[in-house]
């Protein structure tokens, strides 16, 4: 298999799968929160959240590129403060790609995990509290359980969506391979020289392959997870 | 000595105003009153799912809330058991580790003051410990929430219409859990229910709440047959209630005979042993009066007494009268006719004619 794919092509795969599990990944604590502080906060601003939260669905991918790049390139406010404090580089790298990633799969996470949430029966959390849980302990041991599987969902559409990502990661951190060439911009580039039919066909049937798998995990995984905890 | 429960409260909900006060010292107190009358809300002020705008609660002289001074205990610092309308299993852990739920935020003293095993034993529920909650009966629920609060520990168990959600066999089947946890285990029982059936069998002290606000309270026989009361219960429940002890056994016609303070009673044959003692339930609709000893008619009891109340005439033609006999009182249901016709008054001897007596206590 490894003579059907050229080095460049699978840098590119590998890439791909390495930025969208960490953008998963790190975003998934600060999506809890989010979508915790949307589903039962009480606050000033809370429509602000929400709105800021959901603007990189609706806002075309590469003005958050471009937003990225203003905030956190290296002459950017935030990029500046990364790198004189952490020395933490974002733009053209990896990492880059993986924060674009990340903000552009956020609303999606959000969005189920806060759905989840909401459809806890509050009167679970009560009895809880009843039997000397206190708040915290109630969150850890009845709430987060019980909305496990929107948890799961909200990480594979993160994940997919990780995967797909594309203007606004090439705004960002550009198309530089083995860098920030994930799989839909190494087919963007087949699709710009002559006789990249076959390299851009190759790597379109492996996204597609990713896509069913994670399609298949997600079911797998909900089903796993929804009969241990099959409501009354 | 304080007392076990001494609560005053007031609190707005919407349109609706609670203000409310009692104190009880009753191994089982029920609160008693229409839907709507706020009991739901009382109990949720002493669990501690309501902060009331108001007022305290102390349980057992200690003080839970206390709004002059800012305290109010959470609900999970308050040790006090909840048993809620539906079983509120958790569906993501089996049922042992739904009735160890508590026992993980207990205090380690006291944590095994009660027995695992003499709970599972107690509620029949050793059998079930592997099943999730799905699947299984609402009897069957119902009792491993009485479990799983019983085995935090708590120094009070509210009981929040635990069998409403129930059908008549699975209510049959959980009374007697009930009654064996309020003679057995000696933690006190508050008891919501808007059933007169199960007030008469289980309460020991009962508060009647109505709109919001307490109506009365008291040794339950006491307050069952105060006729203010026996109009809230509402027209086909009012009754009253004696507290009898088991003479004989008539074999041949398959009868028991009780002693209770207002005289003997005779009823079907019960299978508790001689000596034992029973409560029995007496509606007001099943007691005709006569002005003199009645001569052949069919029922078997008859009692003596004197009038001691006439209540107001309701809706309709029905009126209700407080027999008091030998210091019991009996409550009658007769129409305004009859009372006129026979010039019924405070005072006047009458003898109480019993169709039917129901022994509550099996």
């Amino acid at each position: 298999m490894s003579d059907w794919l050229s080095p460049e092509e699978w840098t590119a795969v590998r890439l791909s799968l390495v930025v969208a599990t960490t953008a998963m990944l790190a975003s998934l604590p600060l999506g809890l929160g989010v979508a915790f502080l949307l589903a039962r906060g009480r606050f000033w601003g809370k429509s602000l959240l929400d709105a800021a939260v959901h603007l990189p669905l609706i806002m075309p991918p590469v003005v958050t590129g471009y937003l990225l790049l203003i905030g956190f390139g290296r002459r950017g406010p935030i990029g500046q403060f990364l790198y004189d404090y952490f020395g933490i580089v974002l733009s053209f790298r990896w990492t880059g790609a993986v924060l674009a990633a990340a903000v552009m799969g956020f609303p999606l996470m959000v969005r189920a995990i806060r759905l989840s949430i909401e459809a806890v029966d509050r009167k679970l959390e009560d009895a809880a509290g009843t039997l000397g849980a206190s708040p915290a302990w109630v969150f850890l041991v009845v709430t987060l359980p019980l909305c496990l599987p929107g948890i799961v969902v909200g990480m594979i559409l993160c994940f997919a969506k990780a995967m797909g990502e594309f203007g606004a990661t090439i705004t960002f951190v550009s198309n530089i391979p083995g860098e920030t060439q994930t799989l839909p911009s190494a087919i963007y580039t087949f699709t710009q020289v002559p006789g990249g039919e076959a390299g851009a066909t190759r790597l379109t049937l492996i996204s597609i392959a990713i896509s069913v798998a994670a399609l298949f995990v997600s079911e797998w995984m909900a089903r796993f997870v929804g009969r241990r905890i099959a409501v009354e | 000595m304080s007392p076990l429960l001494d609560i005053a409260v007031e609190h707005q909900l919407g349109q609706f105003k609670l203000d409310a006060s009692f104190t009880s010292n009753g191994r089982l107190t029920a609160l008693f009153g229409r839907s709507g009358s706020g009991k739901t809300s009382l109990v949720n002020v002493i669990g501690g799912l309501i902060r009331p705008a108001r007022g305290r609660v102390l349980v057992d002289g200690e003080v839970l809330v206390d709004t002059k001074h800012g305290v109010f205990v959470p609900k999970h610092r308050r040790r006090i058991g909840y048993v809620f309308q539906e079983a509120r299993l958790f569906p993501h852990l089996t049922v042992r580790q739904n009735l160890l739920f508590g026992r993980w935020f207990a205090p380690r003293e006291g944590r095994d003051s009660i027995a695992f095993e003499a709970v599972l034993d107690l509620l029949g529920i050793g059998h079930l410990l592997e099943r999730r909650p799905t699947g299984l009966s609402g009897g069957e629920k119902q009792r491993i929430a009485i479990g799983r609060a019983l085995l935090a520990n708590p120094r009070l168990l509210l009981m929040d219409e635990p069998l409403a959600s129930l059908d008549e066999a699975r209510k049959a089947e959980i009374l007697p859990y009930i009654e064996r946890l309020r003679d057995e285990i000696g933690i006190p029982i508050v008891y919501v229910s808007h059933s007169v059936a199960e007030v008469a069998r289980l309460a020991t002290t009962l508060v009647v709440v109505d709109q919001g606000a307490i109506k009365a309270c008291g040794p339950t026989a006491e307050v069952m047959s105060r006729l203010d009361v026996a109009g809230l219960s509402g027209a086909a429940e009012a009754g009253s209630i004696l507290e009898a002890e088991i003479v004989s056994h008539d074999a041949e016609y398959h009868l028991t005979s009780l002693r209770t303070q207002a005289g003997l009673l005779q009823v079907s044959r019960s299978a508790l042993p001689v000596g034992g003692h029973v409560r029995v339930r007496i509606l007001a609709s099943d007691v005709l009066i006569s002005l003199t000893p009645p001569t052949g008619v069919s029922a078997l009891n008859i009692l003596p007494g004197t009038i001691a109340a006439i209540g107001r005439r309701r809706e309709g033609a029905a009126v209700e009268l407080v027999i008091d006999c030998n210091g019991e009182s009996l409550l009658a249901r007769l129409t305004t006719k009859s009372v006129a016709a026979l010039a019924l008054k405070q005072g006047s001897q009458v003898y109480a004619v019993i169709k039917s007596v129901s022994v509550e206590t099996s």
